[in-house]
């Protein structure tokens, strides 16, 4: 072992696993992996109508094109066509009926990429159309639901908003967001003896591609072997969406008993991929004069597209998100999951709880303005309590509060107050560049909503020369999970994290494992990787204090040393002696979230084991007459626990903010009138770019041991940092109310694109102009 | 048949003359570090050098290649500026899921070796073609700086 190489404590920034073979371009992605002689390609054939009958399809021209192989419709399916994760609604390749434009409709597989692109567009369809539901309002006007409404009622709105002093009663919507995983969707799979299966595949969830494979094809699921080393990004994209392409390389390498790998071009994956829902709200808030809030109503209109793929519990969490930080007493909450003819919209890094807590910002930003108030202040006034006021709608006790104290040190750290004077004075100054400003809090619930995917396993090995190999079930998308996961053993065993592999996700190794999601990777994988080495680490110490003497609960291990009272052995050795006295030194390892229930039907329970916190301050100017806006400045504090990487961590941090400021602000989504995705290319598509990061961004943890048992005290860090570019959305608004001196709430729809931005502004003038 | 120098080593190929060099390189010469993302040159991962100059190779054809040199990810750290640009985006944690990354340094190699001290405006103006969807923007500009200041 190199004895330079330090070791690494808890909170310590070791480097990502993978850091070294990124910059050198060594890191292998599925397409990286070098091809098995005789692989073929395949190439999707896509829906270019929102809703027909398929009356029948010419391949002709298909199979004549030289070099095509095969043509694969689902009449070659001999399982079940679906690969739909919760409800089975999500057929692999349309049988008889397309549901929007870009469906696949059947594969063509080639000898090469180009040839099985080009020869899929030669065939011909001829559809029978049908009518098209395009809009997610008329489709609830119509009750047209891919899943029932969810209403969840505490307390007793209905009396108390008649009663408030105070009403405001509005129309709200945010957009959707592309996933944009530079890395497109991709699967490779290769037939192996007795009719089995190696895929490799970037996903998120190794464990549903081998089900949905083995299901398609009448497999068994101990016949399908999947890994998955690296994505080149997830985002959720990846977490249900990767099925059908899966399914798809699969079918086709077991048909021809060839290497059959799908990699999809850039717009196809964008025509054929759900997205981030976008959410249409009715609200109506009763409140005092301090802009407490004594009652709201509110639904959610989401879009879930033609199937429910994770639209469900999409919804649950937009549901149990819409309190963000804030006591809601009294609340009759909706979630409703439109089905439209387009993309099946799926999980997006925040699935459904950013769409849920901006609605009740808009809402507290709304009073704000009403009353004249500043908006933090507002906030303020309706957070949760630490020992009253902490009940949640859904009837979890929020038993971890620390947004006081958070929002307190950001408006500090920040200036806010000073700034918000010097804004006020810089704004009578100037009549066409406005600036804003907006403090907004995050309060983000941890776990999976469905209580049975809270588990994880993995797979500890030590080997003969003191090396060690780690394998768990979670999948690295960047987020760092590996690093973790090997930080984790590497401090169990108090040796150097240079001695851990993490390896590849891998079905024949850990079974039966969750998504990659909900924030979850750390916590559920780091725990089970920490079960497995204590169990190793009990081993070695029952064998060194039976050679040494006293007790094993008393030996220590330390700097690649392992002593115990009056004797110290290099961690090397015993793993020698160990080996020699025939001393298991691999381990399983397990973990169940504990404490989790959550009610279907009530939509009651305590879904989340804890809650991550943090608040942002975003700083922007606006010019009032072209819609450009510039990021100034921002400063983000976040609570990660204890955290067990900050490089990591505070990486997350940013880089969530960042995208989720082109969620609310840049990247919009266009359906035209005959329900055909315009936006389906980088070209049309504008995700944020360095020159979009603010020249001051300032990011800290705040620091907060984990009240409840995680690893290290950590707390998960993925997802709820993309709830803090609330703050950009609303700075902007900020400085469009100051077009009219800040009296008028500016009526912007997210995405503040340039085009909403001078609605607003427009909208602003002319309320501003009425007597 | 064109012939071209990839990575110091003269190399030939009989692939039609309008395949982009994305795939030549990828598939031809199995040097895979160099990405595919969107097949426009607009997201900036399959940036390669051609003469020195950073290009999209997924829309620069074959036939624009004859007879120059191009380098890829996989001989960026051979030279001194690129070794120091792979040194402090280390050092700075710089890289996330990784995919876009190969891009970005060689975006990053060649803005450095026509510019040694880039302010914040020149990076932006030179990496602006490069996304980064894990948004790992923040860094990259201080790594480049970081490169600067190791390079001065």
């Amino acid at each position: 072992m190199n004895n330079a190489d330090p070791i690494v404590r808890p909170g310590a920034s070791a480097a990502h696993e993978s850091a070294h073979l990124h910059v050198a371009g060594e890191a292998t992605y599925v397409d990286d992996i070098p091809e098995l002689a005789g692989t073929l390609h395949a190439a999707l054939g896509l829906s270019a109508k929102p809703h027909a009958r398929i009356r029948s399809i010419d391949f002709a021209a298909v199979t004549a094109m030289p070099g095509v192989v095969a043509v694969l419709t689902a009449a070659d399916i001999p399982g079940s066509n679906d690969c739909g994760p919760i409800i089975h609604d999500d057929p692999i390749l349309a049988d008889g009926e397309v549901h929007y434009v870009g469906q696949p409709m059947f594969a063509v597989v080639a000898t090469s990429v180009d040839v099985a692109r080009r020869a899929a567009r030669r065939a011909v369809v001829d559809y029978e159309v049908l009518p098209a539901e395009l809009d997610p309002r008329a489709a609830r006007a119509a009750e047209s639901f891919v899943l029932p409404p969810m209403r969840r009622v505490c307390g007793e709105p209905a009396q108390k908003l008649a009663a408030a002093p105070h009403r405001l009663q509005g129309q709200w919507s945010v957009g959707g967001q592309e996933q944009f995983y530079l890395e497109g969707q991709v699967s490779y799979c290769a037939p192996r003896e007795d009719g089995c299966l190696q895929l490799w595949c970037s996903t998120q969830h190794p464990t549903e591609m081998q089900h949905v494979v083995a299901h398609c094809l009448n497999k068994a699921s101990n016949q399908v072997v999947v890994e998955m080393r690296r994505m080149g990004g997830g985002f959720g994209g990846k977490e249900s969406q990767s099925a059908l392409f899966a399914c798809v390389a699969s079918l086709a390498a077991s048909k021809l008993k060839r290497p059959v790998k799908l990699r999809l071009d850039r717009d196809d994956d964008m025509m054929i991929t759900g997205k981030r829902h976008d959410f249409y709200y009715d609200y109506d808030v009763g409140f005092d004069d301090e802009g407490r809030i004594l009652a709201v109503r509110v639904e959610m209109i989401a879009r879930a597209g033609f199937s429910a793929d994770l639209s469900g519990p999409v919804a649950t969490r937009a549901l149990c998100h819409f309190d963000n930080a804030y006591f809601l007493s009294d609340a009759d909450i909706s979630a409703l999951c439109a089905r439209t003819n387009t993309q099946s919209n799926t999980a997006f890094r925040g699935f459904g709880g950013p769409q849920g807590a901006i609605a009740i910002e808009y809402i507290l930003d709304s009073i704000a303005r009403r009353l004249g108030l500043d908006a933090l202040d507002v906030r303020k006034a309706n957070f949760y309590g630490k020992s009253d006021r902490n009940l949640t709608p859904y009837g979890q006790t929020v038993a971890d509060n620390v947004i006081h104290e958070l929002v307190a040190d950001l408006e500090q750290s920040s200036d806010y107050r000073a700034r918000r004077e010097e804004i006020l004075r810089w704004n009578a100054d100037s009549p066409i560049i406005k600036k804003g400003l907006a403090l907004t809090p995050v309060k983000f619930g941890i776990s999976f909503n469905v209580v049975h995917f809270n588990q994880a396993g993995a797979l500890v090995h030590i080997y003969t020369d003191g090396s060690m190999l780690v394998n768990h079930g979670g999948a690295e998308m960047g987020q760092g999970l590996n690093t973790k996961v090997a930080q984790v053993v590497a401090m169990t065993l108090g040796v150097p994290l240079s001695r851990v592999r993490a390896t590849a996700a891998d079905t024949s190794k850990v079974a039966n494992t969750s998504a990659t999601a909900a924030s979850t990777g750390a916590d559920l994988n780091g725990k089970a990787a920490e079960d497995a080495a204590l169990q190793i680490r009990a081993r070695l110490a029952a064998l060194a204090a039976a050679r040494f003497g006293g007790t094993a609960e008393a030996v220590r291990f330390a700097d690649e040393q392992v002593s115990g009272e009056g004797w110290q052995i290099a961690f090397d050795e015993l793993v020698k002696l160990a080996y020699e006295a025939r001393v298991q030194l691999w381990s399983d390892g397990f973990y169940a979230t504990p404490g989790l229930h959550w009610n279907r039907e009530t939509l009651t329970g305590s879904p989340f084991f804890y809650f991550a916190y943090g608040a942002a301050v975003s700083e922007v100017a606006v010019d009032t007459l072209t819609g450009e806006w510039k990021l100034l400045r921002a400063d983000l504090l976040h609570d990660a626990g204890n955290s067990i990487n900050p490089a990591i961590d505070i990486g997350q941090v940013e880089g969530a903010y960042i995208q989720g400021m082109g969620w609310l602000t840049t990247e919009e989504l266009v359906w035209n009138d005959v329900g055909r995705l315009t936006t389906h290319a980088p070209s049309t598509y504008k995700i944020p770019a360095v020159a979009d990061c603010p020249a001051v961004f300032n990011t800290r943890l705040f620091h907060n041991p984990n009240h409840v048992d995680t690893i290290m005290r950590s707390k998960a860090v993925g997802e709820p940092p993309l709830l803090l570019p609330f703050s950009v959305f609303f700075a902007i608004r900020d400085a469009i109310a100051a077009v009219a001196e800040g009296n008028v709430a500016p009526p912007l729809l997210a995405p503040a694109t340039g085009e909403a931005i001078l609605n607003a502004v427009e909208a602003v003038r002319a309320a501003r102009a009425q007597p | 048949m064109i012939q071209f120098s990839l990575n110091g080593q003269s190399v030939k190929t009989d692939l039609p003359a309008d395949t982009p060099l994305l795939w030549a390189i990828r598939d031809g010469f199995e040097l895979t570090g160099t990405k595919y993302g969107c097949g426009m040159g607009l997201c900036g991962a399959c940036t390669v050098h051609l003469d020195g100059n950073a290009v999209r190779s997924c829309s620069t054809p074959l036939s624009a290649v004859a007879g120059k040199q191009v380098s890829t990810i996989e001989a960026a750290g051979e030279a001194r500026v690129g070794a120091a640009v792979q040194a402090a985006w280390q050092k700075l944690d710089v890289v996330q899921c990784g995919y876009c990354q190969s891009g970005q340094i060689m975006s990053a190699i060649a803005l450095l070796s026509s510019n040694p001290r880039p302010d914040d405006g020149e990076i932006d103006a030179a990496m602006g073609g490069n996304v980064c969807r894990c948004a790992t923007y923040v860094r990259i500009r201080a790594a480049i700086h970081e490169a600067a200041r190791s390079l001065a």
